[in-house]
């Protein structure tokens, strides 16, 4: 009962997180139902490419392929958009209670169907399954539920003035939450009584193709929604098709760049939803587990793949050693590997390019010489995966501090004061998104005053609501998704005295 | 330890709790999928750590007399291992004693005027020395809350020193009463204070379960969070029980997920972690059956049962 070593003071303060008690593998058995191979969903039915060319969709998980998906060109957008066209006039005619009815039909089919729209996201684009289950596939059901509600109230949205749809939307999508951008994109340009021509991101157009069934299910006239897929040149003809009456993009701010130079002087109303090299800013009084778990939670949820991602750390100096080794530790019992299995917290990285790019900034990281840490983990043989990775001894200089990695890389930075946090901060192209840890309220609102982002979380990261307008400043875009305010983005104000 | 510390100082000192980071944390651990070998492990893992408990006004020495044949042999099977200990009032322990000594199975007492511990120090210093000298190997105690509440940390911890120095080779368990501290910053406040007087592998435990609101997977990770920046700053290890309101074996797994996942492996057996309960033991018991044979039996196939027949 009473051991000896209890006045010896043990040495070794090392916690152990070894295989005494190991997960046996809980992989998500559900099917997916994917088809072996997908036309273009134009005018409410299926049809095949003019191109007849094909691709292939394969999983970043195993590098097996799933489906045969096909390659849109430019007359096959064309079709699509003469039936967004011929959809238009009655649709946005339709008094706004009967749109609703489509919508809230189609998130409560989203619903009904999650389970396997939620294996479907996972196995094509890489992401943890008890990310698509619990994230993705409700967040996208919200957000048809939340327009749904707006749809017959567009006139309360600015009393007294009245909002119109725009015509037909195209609408280009990343592949980092296929789905939930869909939903995000799909949602209020139905609310507000426009047609759709979108296109998903060419790795990951399985959910896309899948959502068509439920359209169809939903019995949404034909043509209100037109589901093109293919890479960039598809994009292209998308953005610059001439009966499109505003351009809804998200994606890398390169090609937003060049989508904003494409639609000058064409009339096009444009939205681009873009980069991000967030700060998550830690104050010496935040509450230190806490914040460590939203540091982890900011930058290796959906392996990095975030635009709003928390990726360049801002630490205050005094408890910089206390939050590295904490995090250290935390990320010892992070979970990589099959995405499929239930227990991963960390998935595959979404394509091999994606892969690359990640290596290539991770090399150039160790070469400016910042300190390299990855915990010990065995990663799947095949597919795409990379560990989960802290830098320390950033600084602002450093590739690494400034370029959009999207990938499960985190490099921390450390201020001194509330001032240099806040030059720190700012001091980057993008501005989408920051974190503020501090038990202080004042100093949050005060952060929040200065920060340069479309979005500031006040000791927590990533959260997300439909109600929440989400975009970014500077080169993370403009225009807002979500709340009353993105309903603005797809209509004409009117006012009539 | 300075006497005059505030609490506003001592959390400051030990950093605080935010309660929504909290609940975001433990919430991850209920998604942890435990299936086969994992799962019979766990569950094993589980009844070893039980501290089988009846505390009630009705106790006779014929009731505890059973509760401590089930902890010796939880179920026919010999596979289940027994439990490490039988949790009882003091008036108990001599009877407890004659069944369990000798075994493996520890007598766990509660004492300290348990469970309000609204008695004189004088009064609750003698039932811990009684129940140790009836053979109790651990004391369960409860801190003195309206103190803690009332600002007086130093008197708290001289109060906890004082039992420790009762229990003498007695391990020493000492109840919060999270639910009547309230927050998150208090619950790491007391176990501070408890742990920077008790002796490595002495316990801090949530609840006395004669309350409302008992163990939760949040203040289990508080207390569990306390443990290991105590352990990484003075090498002591301080063991923990949640007691109170773990009825069913997958709840217990989602406990012992937060003890793997935040202090690791040397956390993982019945000298670091215990549950404080009765129910528990036999849902632990039936699913480990179901594990061997593939079906669920019908609650009377299980001893001790409470359940519905």
């Amino acid at each position: 009962m009473h051991s000896p070593k209890r006045t010896a003071r043990p040495v070794a303060r090392e916690l152990l997180f070894g295989n005494l008690w190991e997960y046996d593998a809980a992989p998500e058995s559900s099917p997916a139902f994917i088809d072996a191979s997908y036309g273009l969903f134009i005018g409410g039915k299926w049809v095949a490419p003019k191109t007849r060319k094909t691709f292939d969709s394969i999983s970043p998980r195993n590098e097996e392929k799933l489906s045969e998906i096909a390659l849109a060109g430019a007359a096959d957008v064309d079709a699509a958009y003469q039936a967004a066209a011929k959809a238009f006039p009655a649709w946005s005619k339709l008094p706004g209670s009967e749109r609703a009815k489509y919508l809230f039909r189609i998130a409560r089919l989203l619903q009904d169907r999650a389970r396997e729209f939620a294996v479907a996201e996972t196995l094509d684009g890489g992401k943890p399954i008890k990310e698509s289950r619990d994230f993705d596939l409700p967040m996208a059901a919200a957000h048809f539920f939340y327009h749904a509600g707006w749809a017959d109230k567009l006139n309360y949205v600015t009393p007294g003035r009245v909002l119109e749809p725009l015509g037909v939307v195209g609408q280009v999508i990343p592949w980092n939450f296929p789905l939930l951008m869909l939903a995000w994109k799909l949602a209020p340009a139905l609310a507000t009584g426009n047609t759709v021509v979108i296109k998903p991101a060419e790795t990951t157009s399985i959910t896309a193709l899948k959502f068509a069934s439920i359209l169809q299910d939903a019995g949404l006239p034909p043509g209100v929604i037109n589901i093109v897929t293919g890479a960039g040149d598809t994009g292209a003809a998308v953005v610059n098709h001439p009966l499109a009456a505003k351009i809804a993009f998200t994606g890398s701010t390169a090609v937003g760049k060049s989508i904003q130079r494409a639609l000058a002087g064409t009339g096009k109303r444009l939205t681009l939803e873009l980069g991000g090299k967030a700060a998550n800013i830690v104050f010496e009084d935040a509450p230190i587990d806490q914040a460590v778990e939203g540091i982890i939670n900011g930058i290796f949820f959906n392996q990095g793949h975030v635009c709003c991602a928390g990726s360049r750390l801002l630490v205050q100096e005094s408890i910089a050693n206390q939050v590295l080794s904490k995090l250290k530790i935390r990320m010892k019992s992070l979970r990589t590997g099959d995405p499929l299995d239930k227990n991963t917290d960390v998935g595959a990285i979404n394509s091999r390019a994606q892969l690359d790019r990640i290596h290539e900034l991770v090399a150039s990281g160790v070469a400016e010489g910042a300190e390299l840490y990855q915990p010990v983990c065995e990663l799947p043989h095949k597919g795409f995966y990379f560990p989960p990775t802290l830098f320390s001894k950033v600084s602002q200089s450093h590739r690494i501090a400034r370029d959009e990695i999207f990938g499960p890389v985190l490099s921390i930075l450390t201020f001194r004061t509330p001032e240099e946090a806040i030059e720190k901060a700012n001091n980057t192209h993008y501005g989408l998104s920051a974190g503020v840890w501090t038990d202080k309220g004042s100093l949050i609102l005060k952060m929040s005053n200065e920060l340069k982002a479309g979005v500031v979380w006040a000791n927590s990261y990533n959260k997300f609501d439909p109600s929440s307008p989400f975009g970014g400043y500077k080169e993370s875009g403009f225009g807002r998704e979500g709340g009353k305010q993105g309903l603005l983005d797809y209509a004409k104000l009117k006012a009539t005295f | 330890m300075r006497n005059s510390l505030g609490l506003r100082s001592l959390i400051e000192e030990i950093g605080g709790v935010d309660q929504v980071g909290i609940d975001e944390r433990v919430a991850k651990y209920a998604t942890r999928s435990i299936k086969k070998h994992a799962k019979v492990f766990g569950l094993k893992l589980a009844t070893t750590m039980v501290d089988l408990t009846t505390l009630e006004g009705k106790d006779t020495p014929g009731k505890v007399a059973s509760l401590c044949q089930k902890a010796l042999r939880p179920h026919d099977d010999s596979d289940i291992p027994p439990t490490a200990a039988v949790c009882v009032y003091p008036a108990m322990v001599k009877h407890a004693a004659k069944l369990v000594k000798g075994t493996s199975v520890k007598i766990a007492s509660v004492a300290t005027a348990f469970p309000s511990g609204q008695s004189s120090l004088k009064i609750r210093l003698a039932e811990v020395r009684a129940a140790v000298s009836d053979g109790a190997d651990e004391i369960d105690m409860v801190i003195n809350r309206g103190a803690f509440l009332a600002g007086e940390l130093a008197r708290v911890q001289d109060e906890i020193s004082a039992v420790l120095e009762a229990c003498g080779e007695a391990t020493l368990k000492v109840i919060l009463e999270t639910s009547e501290l309230e927050t998150y910053d208090n619950i790491r406040a007391a176990s501070f204070l408890a742990m920077r007087v008790l002796r490595p592998g002495d316990f801090i435990k949530t609840s006395t379960g004669k309350t409302s609101a008992n163990a939760t997977l949040g203040n289990n990770q508080v207390m569990l969070e306390a443990i290991r920046d105590h352990f990484l700053a003075t090498g002591v290890e301080i063991a923990m029980k949640p007691a109170g309101g773990i009825r069913t074996a997958k709840e217990a797994l989602h406990f012992l997920v937060a003890v793997k996942e935040t202090l690791g492996d040397a956390w993982l057996n019945q000298d670091r972690y215990r549950f404080g309960a009765s129910a528990l033991l036999n849902d632990l018991v039936r699913q480990m059956v179901k594990e061997k044979t593939g079906v669920y039996q019908a609650p009377y196939t299980f001893s001790e049962s409470t359940t519905a027949y």
